[in-house]
């Protein structure tokens, strides 16, 4: 056949993932069990809590936030959002799409922020994770979600570990960019005046930092949003299982309602966290 | 008593292989062909120098005479590949990093050519960072932020940010915040230069001022020479790496070391720099107030000179008598010239620079007295000594001086000083 190799077999590489795979599912079992249970076990918990009260009292408490935030416009622009999604009755999917992505950014930043440190300040770790970021952010997003299975099982979890590892990379991008754009003769006062490593990083580095890292956790939740989508494929539930089973049953209006819900979402956290960054800038 | 740093055969390399060029170094090859046999940079190359406690010493040279490296290497913020730095005796290129940066934090503070100012922080948070660095509560290093913001003459500013500052401003700052932790040494590295040249000149005051309150010890760095002979008790001069003079300004104004510094010297502005002191020649004739008149007027007579400085015995300084008025005395028969003493001559400090003099030379007649703290006469300055340092700057100087220097004692004085006032 026109797609055998000649004279050596197909290397088998998806054998060898495979193998990987599984072995890390063996040996790995506890911590992914552990995850599971506390990751599962806090989405589920927040889930419930914002079901619990009637919808425009949490509609309300998060148009506060957002104007608080962001300001009159966007509160406004906040509350109307919502209120619309309510009324589509997707309010329950929209409780749980906002919590997954919330959730599994909180994940993405805590494991970003200390890779995109070392990368800003360590030369030959940056040269190790930059190929590592590429081949995560050029991967198809649906092939994280067949290994996440084997680990977490299907559910929001599995949703999670795959949203995490897809909407990590800007974030981690961003801190080391961050980190390296801080001009190199405040690095060297900072010096002069006898910082420690901890000092220069935190007085110094970190702070000047900010508005750049803001913007990576601005595109990290972007992504984490689309991906949460996808993640319906393997039982993330939310807003993106509305979409799938529109698309199961070829109902188009059913699939745009849900659709357009999503873009609803997005723009509310895309304009709230960027005017996070944007307060630090002004100073 | 012991210099404050002690800079002992300091060498910088930059490069992966600095032992390469230490070899070709030693057998006297130039910056050039060391970085194009061995693709090392030789930054300074064997350094020495010491500074005393309370002085300032300016490092200067043209950019890439490795005057802001050999700054770092005082306290390592380069890492220096050879020598000594000795500050109060210890050698700071023995030191482990956290005893480095305790001294960093005790005995530095370091002032910036572009401020480095944290654009983040308020200026009074600024100001305090060296105190937050080394532990010290809010409290307390905001009490000491504000006396220091004071010193510069920023109080109110402090809850501003530095990008709501004017560039001196701005430095103000980064000297506040240098003098906040109260360090011994203030490391200055082009700290005026990015200023305009009013401010500039104003910054330069305001620091010969504020030194002569704290007397810190300074080392200061710049490309221009100006400012090197406006603000250095010394003047470390550098070339390609290398140190090429080293003296106060006058040494350097009047004998330069080399061509490359003569060339630096050139184009001074020497009135700024020269002193009366420098320049000042002993006074022609001298009188005492219990001489008579035909004393005083011999010696006039002797040194052809148509007036005289009257001293009291200690020497300091009572006014002049013209040899008119002298001979008039004689003729009245008066028995001390005390009744003829005028005394409305202006005396100058030793320090006061040629270009006052010049001007009160264009006011006067009699010589220019110059005297001490004490008010004692330590000499006088006539028109002719100020052409003549002035024109000392001329390649051909020698044959000038020859002129100028005619004849013995007050003689060479005399002729200008009449051409220039006529005696009455």
């Amino acid at each position: 056949m026109s797609q055998d190799f000649p004279f050596v077999g197909k290397f088998p590489l998806s054998d060898y993932i495979d193998a990987g795979l599984d072995w890390m599912t063996q040996a790995f079992s506890g911590v992914t069990r552990g995850i599971s249970t506390v990751l599962g076990g806090g989405v589920e918990t927040v889930v419930a809590v914002l079901s619990f009260p009637p919808p425009w009292v949490v509609i309300l408490l998060i148009a506060a936030l957002a104007w608080w935030i962001a300001g009159r416009r966007v509160g406004i622009g906040t509350a109307v959002g919502l209120l619309f999604l309510w009324n589509l009755q997707l309010w329950d999917a929209t409780i749980e799409t906002l919590t997954l992505v919330l959730f599994a950014t909180a994940v993405a930043v805590i494991l970003a922020l200390p890779l995109g440190i070392l990368g800003g300040l360590s030369d030959g770790f940056k040269r190790l994770i930059m190929p590592i970021l590429d081949l995560m952010q050029t991967m198809p997003a649906f092939v994280y979600l067949i290994p996440a299975i084997p680990f977490f099982g299907l559910g929001q979890v599995s949703a999670m570990f795959a949203t995490v590892i897809f909407s990590m990379p800007p974030a981690i991008r961003l801190t080391i960019l961050g980190i390296r754009q801080v001009p190199g003769e405040l690095v060297e006062a900072s010096d002069a005046f006898g910082a420690n490593w901890w000092q220069k990083l935190f007085k110094v580095q970190l702070p000047l930092a900010v508005p750049t890292i803001m913007a990576g956790i601005n595109q990290t939740i972007m992504l984490a949003l689309s991906m949460v989508v996808i993640a319906a494929m393997i039982g993330a539930g939310g807003l993106g299982s509305e979409v799938w089973r529109a698309i199961q049953r070829l109902q188009p209006g059913d699939g745009f309602e849900a659709g357009i819900a999503i873009v609803i979402l997005a723009m509310i956290l895309d304009r709230v966290t960027q005017r996070i960054g944007q307060q630090r800038k002004q100073q | 008593m012991q210099p404050k740093i002690q800079v002992k055969n300091v060498t910088k390399i930059f490069g992966d292989h600095p032992e390469q060029a230490f070899e070709l170094l030693e057998q006297g090859l130039g910056r050039k062909e060391i970085q194009q046999r061995t693709g090392q940079t030789v930054g300074i190359h064997d350094v020495n120098f010491d500074v005393d406690q309370g002085e300032i010493l300016v490092v200067m040279g043209l950019s890439g005479c490795g005057k802001s490296t050999l700054i770092r290497c005082l306290n390592r913020l380069i890492e220096p590949s050879g020598g000594q730095v000795l500050i109060d005796g210890e050698d700071i290129l023995q030191l482990s990093q956290k005893d480095l940066l305790e001294r960093r934090r005790r005995k530095f503070g370091m002032v910036f050519q572009n401020f480095a100012l944290f654009p983040h922080r308020s200026i009074v948070d600024n100001t305090a960072f060296g105190l937050e660095i080394r532990g010290t509560t809010r409290d307390e290093r905001h009490g000491k932020a504000l006396e220091a913001l004071k010193l510069v003459g920023l109080d109110g500013w402090e809850n501003a940010y530095p990008s709501q500052l004017s560039g001196g401003m701005q430095q103000r700052v980064g000297l506040a915040r240098a003098l906040a932790a109260d360090p011994d040494i203030l490391l200055m590295d082009e700290a005026f230069s990015a200023l305009d040249p009013l401010i500039r000149r104003d910054m330069q005051n305001e620091l010969l001022n504020l030194q002569a309150r704290m007397k810190k010890t300074i080392v200061f760095i710049t490309h221009d020479l100006d400012e090197a002979l406006r603000l250095g008790d010394r003047i470390v001069l550098m070339k390609d790496g290398y140190v090429v003079q080293i003296g106060s300004p006058e040494e350097i104004l009047s004998s330069p070391a080399s061509r490359y510094v003569e060339r630096f010297v050139e184009d001074v502005d020497k009135t700024q720099v020269l002193t009366a002191g420098a320049i000042m020649r002993d006074a022609p004739v001298l009188a005492s107030p219990k001489d008579g008149p035909r004393t005083a007027l011999r010696r006039m007579e002797q040194e052809s000179f148509y007036c005289s400085f009257v001293v009291q015995r200690d020497g300091t300084l009572e006014g002049y008598i013209w040899a008119d008025d002298a001979a008039e005395a004689i003729k009245r028969k008066e028995k001390t010239i005390e009744g003829l003493i005028q005394r409305d001559h202006q005396p100058v400090k030793p320090d006061e620079p040629i270009s006052t003099l010049i001007q009160m030379l264009a006011d006067t007649r009699i010589p220019v007295p110059v005297v001490d703290d004490q008010g004692r006469l330590v000499g006088t300055v006539v028109k002719s000594n100020v052409l003549a340092a002035l024109a000392d700057n001329q390649p051909d100087r020698e044959g000038q001086e020859d002129d100028t220097a005619d004849g013995e004692g007050g003689g060479d004085e005399k002729a200008p000083a009449e051409s220039a006032a006529p005696a009455p």
